[in-house]
């Protein structure tokens, strides 16, 4: 909604949302990680926050979590036309729930769902949308929503707000925020709010026929807490099995630079970067990999950086938390054996 | 870089030509040369792109048909790999011959193909026991009624068993010594025309090299290109017309591998400094740049010419032609040379450059030949005063 | 069949850099280009064309020198293309440049099918494509991989974080692409010439009878309010030696990180 339409409106929008996105059933990570954050915006607002859940009835089995994480209220949306996600019945509903309810942030994950939903709702809803943010903090003043994230590939970060229009959405870059869970959560029966959704026939257009799977990914990169990935410097597409044996004896999952993933040397879902995932895991080792703005951002979370490329000028070294100047061909194995005789 | 004054369409040629070999043949060319893979994929984006017919009039649908512009594409390809190059401007080579005599109706028949890039072309002149004495060849076309029968062998064709068309010299009248020779368009296909024999080559291996074997194959006297007994003349003339072609290959060649020397001459450290500040270094190079920018500057002023109509360009063509293989030659190998052991790994493109460059010296007519020309060429004018 | 594309012309941010001390962005030098993805965008509705026949129609909203991107876009092979353009636009955010798009299109052509790039490089917020789908009201597809058009309907293939979706969706639809879907053909000579002919038509915000009110920067919900270079994390340790003293050194390290 446009304020300057309705200025006397500006006080009835309150509260933080968050979409709790749900894939086959199960709630994903980010929404506990935005539920994280949005308490502790909400201490600056003195506000509550809420959690928007839609999906078939199977879905309610999940809510409880969503307490668990610090949702003072969660608005539960059930029918069986949300099962699985698709853009217009989900819109339309959730559309109808914030007109009804007015929180005056709505942040949602920026995942493909997550993107491809907010997008659409801010238009019809009339509000202000910030892509893929990295930060949120409150502005102590005019007690609005501050918007950090990456632009330009990376190379610049620009803090961005909606001052005029409401709900201030934002999609919100997985992994930057951390989850934890809240000492005492509100009771769901008292503060699970049931909404029935309108199914419009012409909301139905779209039909979801089938789901494949990658063969190829093994362990989930965006969860994985140990990510191996390769780049260019392992000079040959047959070199992601040492990459994957690295993986292997570390627990981990194989993630990849764009080049080699626009090499055709292995499948989109392993790409890291900008344009790829973003990770944070406990240990990143990027094999090969020069370290150019665009993958860095999509994996400077991590915990700890370990690099092994050839060419000691590599930018990756600068980001590094342990760097190793050497051929990935030699080094690559000898840290998997290495790692598999102290493992046992 | 020297202006050479070319219109706009002949920059834009250039500049998409070189657009494309950056972006497509860079990726692929270590693999094709490996693999020794004929490049189909390339050919096909480059007739998407309209380059085919750099050296066919409009009528036939060409685009310009300026020898000069086939030059600047040729010579950005080969600049990226010569293997491609070659491939690329060997059509030319197979089509001039129907270009330069050929009937209305078989300039209708072939060309346009040729010029949208759906079909490539080949040359056959040269045999097992005629290569420099071209007059040698063995293959025979006798008359029968309304054909000629094929027989013999070609060696060492380009394009040889990828190409549609194929543009045959055989001998109808042996009695008649060099003026016994015709010329033919063949079609791939033909009964009685097969190929034997893909060779394994030091360079341009992605250029297919093959054998033309003919048995007996009827070819309809339609198919004969000018009258009996021009077979030589096609021949000479078609290779006056395309020498320009290969300079632009050798030369794209060379400047090639000069890109690549400076570029690791810049990054290069020894003794505390990039080896590009060393005096001897810059000697190289000077000699290297100096020796391309020469062979480019005649290999145009011929390409120029021709497109003026010119007539009597053939000592120059030959003369483009020796110097700019000469120095793809040398500029080559002082690149492995300046990359020094790394110049030797095949993980750096020079050496393959090196490898590809030596064909330059050798066909088309080996620079001994050109040289032979040259010399009679100049002996034929001091006559004249 | 009709398709619109919708492209933007955007710096090449592989070399935009930003000043640390004026925290401006470095545009000197960086060349303009089609926006990666639009350019696949372009190349899949130029094959929908050879298999379908019809017309692709391309369209940007952007400053007079936009029409290089559209240029060349015509040879690549586009049959029309629209430059939007007014200073009315200017500072639009992706609510009032998707309206205004959407404004273009309602105006202009008619459309089956809507193509855009999954994000713009210099933006990166894949708003703008299912925002001109919301003010047209029609279904949208995101992140498609693969696409194939039987009669009224397409069949889409999307490319999702671990799976690939497979989805039907009626036309007229928007599609955003991402760049896995093709390899965009460079222009070709023919092209080239009649791109360096054409003459492009510019539309001001009165000839695609958008609401000024809505549109640049009046119109835009979000403001920028800061723009600072990312900061840069402090470095490391650089392990020597043998390669298995490194990987030694490296694994207790690891170790005493508790890692694994």
């Amino acid at each position: 909604m446009d304020l300057r339409k309705n200025p006397n409106e500006a006080a009835a929008w309150k509260g933080i949302w968050i979409f709790a996105e749900q894939r086959e059933g199960t709630v994903q990570n980010v929404a506990y990680e935005l539920l994280s954050e949005a308490k502790k915006l909400a201490q600056d607002l003195n506000c509550e926050v809420a959690a928007v859940l839609a999906g078939d009835e199977a879905i309610e089995g999940q809510v409880s979590s969503l307490f668990e994480y610090g949702a003072d209220k969660v608005y539960l949306i059930t029918n069986k036309e949300l099962k699985d996600y698709r853009t217009a019945p989900y819109a339309s509903a959730i559309t109808d729930l914030v007109n009804k309810y007015k929180p005056e942030i709505f942040l949602i994950g920026a995942s493909t769902l997550g993107r491809d939903l907010a997008a659409r709702i801010a238009v019809r809803i009339n509000c202000g949308l910030t892509a893929d943010c990295t930060a949120l903090s409150i502005d102590p003043v005019k007690k609005i929503l501050q918007q950090t994230r990456p632009a330009f590939g990376g190379n610049i970060m620009a803090t961005i707000i909606s001052p005029n229009h409401r709900p201030q959405m934002a999609t919100v870059r997985p992994k930057v925020f951390r989850k934890s869970k809240i000492q005492n959560p509100k009771s769901k029966k008292e503060n699970t709010i049931i909404f029935t959704p309108t199914i419009n026939q012409n909301d139905l257009l779209v039909k979801i026929v089938d789901v494949i799977k990658d063969e190829s990914v093994k362990v989930n990169l965006a969860e994985a807490e140990i990510v191996v990935s390769g780049g260019r410097g392992i000079q040959d597409p047959k070199n992601f099995k040492m990459i994957e044996e690295l993986a292997q004896a570390v627990g981990g999952a194989v993630g990849a630079s764009r080049a080699t993933v626009d090499a055709g040397w292995i499948s989109a879902h392993h790409q890291v970067g900008q344009t790829g995932k973003t990770v944070a895991p406990k240990l990143y080792i990027a094999c090969g990999i020069a370290g150019k703005i665009q993958h860095l951002v999509g994996m400077q979370g991590a915990d700890t950086i370990v690099a092994i490329n050839k060419d000691p000028d590599a930018p990756i070294f600068k980001l590094a938390t342990y760097g190793i100047v050497g051929d990935c061909l030699e080094v690559v194995p000898a840290l998997t054996r290495k790692i598999k005789e102290v493992r046992g | 870089m020297l202006d050479y004054l070319l219109t706009e369409e002949q920059i834009m040629v250039r500049d998409l030509a070189k657009k494309i070999a950056q972006e497509k043949v860079k990726p692929v060319r270590a693999e094709l040369d490996e693999k020794e893979e004929f490049p189909w994929d390339l050919m096909k984006i480059f007739a998407e792109a309209d380059l085919c017919g750099l050296w066919i009039p409009e009528k036939y649908g060409g685009f310009g048909q300026s020898v000069l512009a086939f030059c600047l594409a040729t010579e950005e390809i080969s600049r990226v790999c010569g293997g491609v190059g070659v491939t690329f401007a060997a059509t030319a080579l197979g089509g001039t011959p129907i270009l330069l005599f050929g009937s209305d109706e078989q300039k209708q028949k072939y060309l346009p193909d040729l010029a949208s890039g759906k079909k490539l072309a080949a040359f056959g002149l040269t045999e097992a026991n005629a290569g420099s004495d071209a007059g040698g060849i063995e293959t025979t076309a006798t008359k029968n009624g309304d054909y000629y029968i094929l027989n013999g062998t070609k060696q060492w064709i380009t394009n040889g068993g990828e190409a549609e068309t194929y543009s045959v010299i055989a001998m109808t009248d042996k009695s008649k010594g060099p003026r016994g020779a015709s010329a033919f368009i063949v079609e791939k296909g033909t009964p009685g025309f097969s190929f034997a024999k893909k060779e394994k080559k030091m360079g341009i291996r992605c250029s297919a090299t093959r054998e033309l074997v003919f048995q007996d194959c009827k070819v309809h006297k339609s198919q004969l290109l000018g009258k009996e007994g021009m077979g030589f003349i096609v021949a000479m003339r078609t290779l006056d017309l395309t020498r320009p072609g290969i300079g632009a290959q050798a030369v794209g060649i060379a400047q090639g591998a000069l890109d690549e020397a400076i570029k690791y001459a810049k990054q290069r450290v020894q003794f505390g400094k990039p080896i590009l500040s060393i005096q001897v270094i810059q000697h190289m190079l000077a000699d290297m740049a100096t020796q391309i920018e020469a062979s480019r500057a005649l290999v145009y002023a011929v390409a120029k010419a021709v497109d003026a109509g010119g007539k009597d360009f053939t000592k120059e063509a030959s003369m483009a032609k020796l110097i700019a293989s000469d120095t793809a030659m040398f500029v080559t190998t002082q690149a492995v040379q300046i990359l020094a052991g790394y110049g030797y790994m095949r993980e750096y493109p020079v050496e393959k450059m090196m490898r590809d460059a030596k064909i330059t010296q050798i066909y088309e007519g080996t620079n001994q030949i050109q040289r032979n020309q040259i010399g009679l060429a100049l002996v034929k004018e001091s006559a004249k005063s | 069949m009709e398709i619109v594309v919708c492209i933007k012309q955007v710096p090449d941010t592989t070399e935009v850099r930003i000043n640390p001390e004026t925290n401006t962005l470095i545009r000197e030098g960086v060349p303009s280009i089609v926006n990666p993805f639009d350019e696949n965008a372009v190349e899949e509705a130029l094959r929908l064309r050879e298999k379908h026949g019809g017309k692709v129609t391309v369209i940007t909203m952007g400053p007079p020198q936009a029409t290089e991107a559209l240029k060349q876009t015509i040879a690549m092979g586009a049959d029309e293309v629209f430059l939007i353009s007014d200073r009315a636009f200017a500072g639009s955010d992706t609510w009032a440049t998707s309206y205004t798009l959407a404004s273009a299109i309602k105006k202009l052509v008619k459309y089956d099918i809507i193509l855009c790039g999954k994000q713009a490089i210099d933006g990166d917020t894949a708003q703008v494509g299912p925002g001109i789908a919301e003010w047209l009201g029609i279904p949208q597809v995101t992140f498609a991989v693969k696409i194939e058009v039987d009669g009224n309907k397409a069949k889409v293939e999307r490319l999702l974080e671990e799976v690939n979706e497979i989805v039907e969706i009626p036309t007229p639809c928007m599609i955003t692409v991402v760049k896995q879907i093709n390899e965009p053909r460079p222009p070709s000579l023919k092209g080239m010439m009649r791109a360096k002919k054409a003459e492009i038509k510019t539309l001001s915000a009165v000839d695609i009878e958008a609401d000024q009110n809505i549109t640049g920067l009046k119109g835009s919900p979000t403001r920028v309010v800061k723009i600072f270079a990312p900061p840069q994390k402090g470095g490391g340790e650089m392990l020597s030696g043998s390669t298995d003293e490194m990987v030694s050194a490296l694994v207790s390290k690891l170790r005493e990180r508790k890692i694994f």
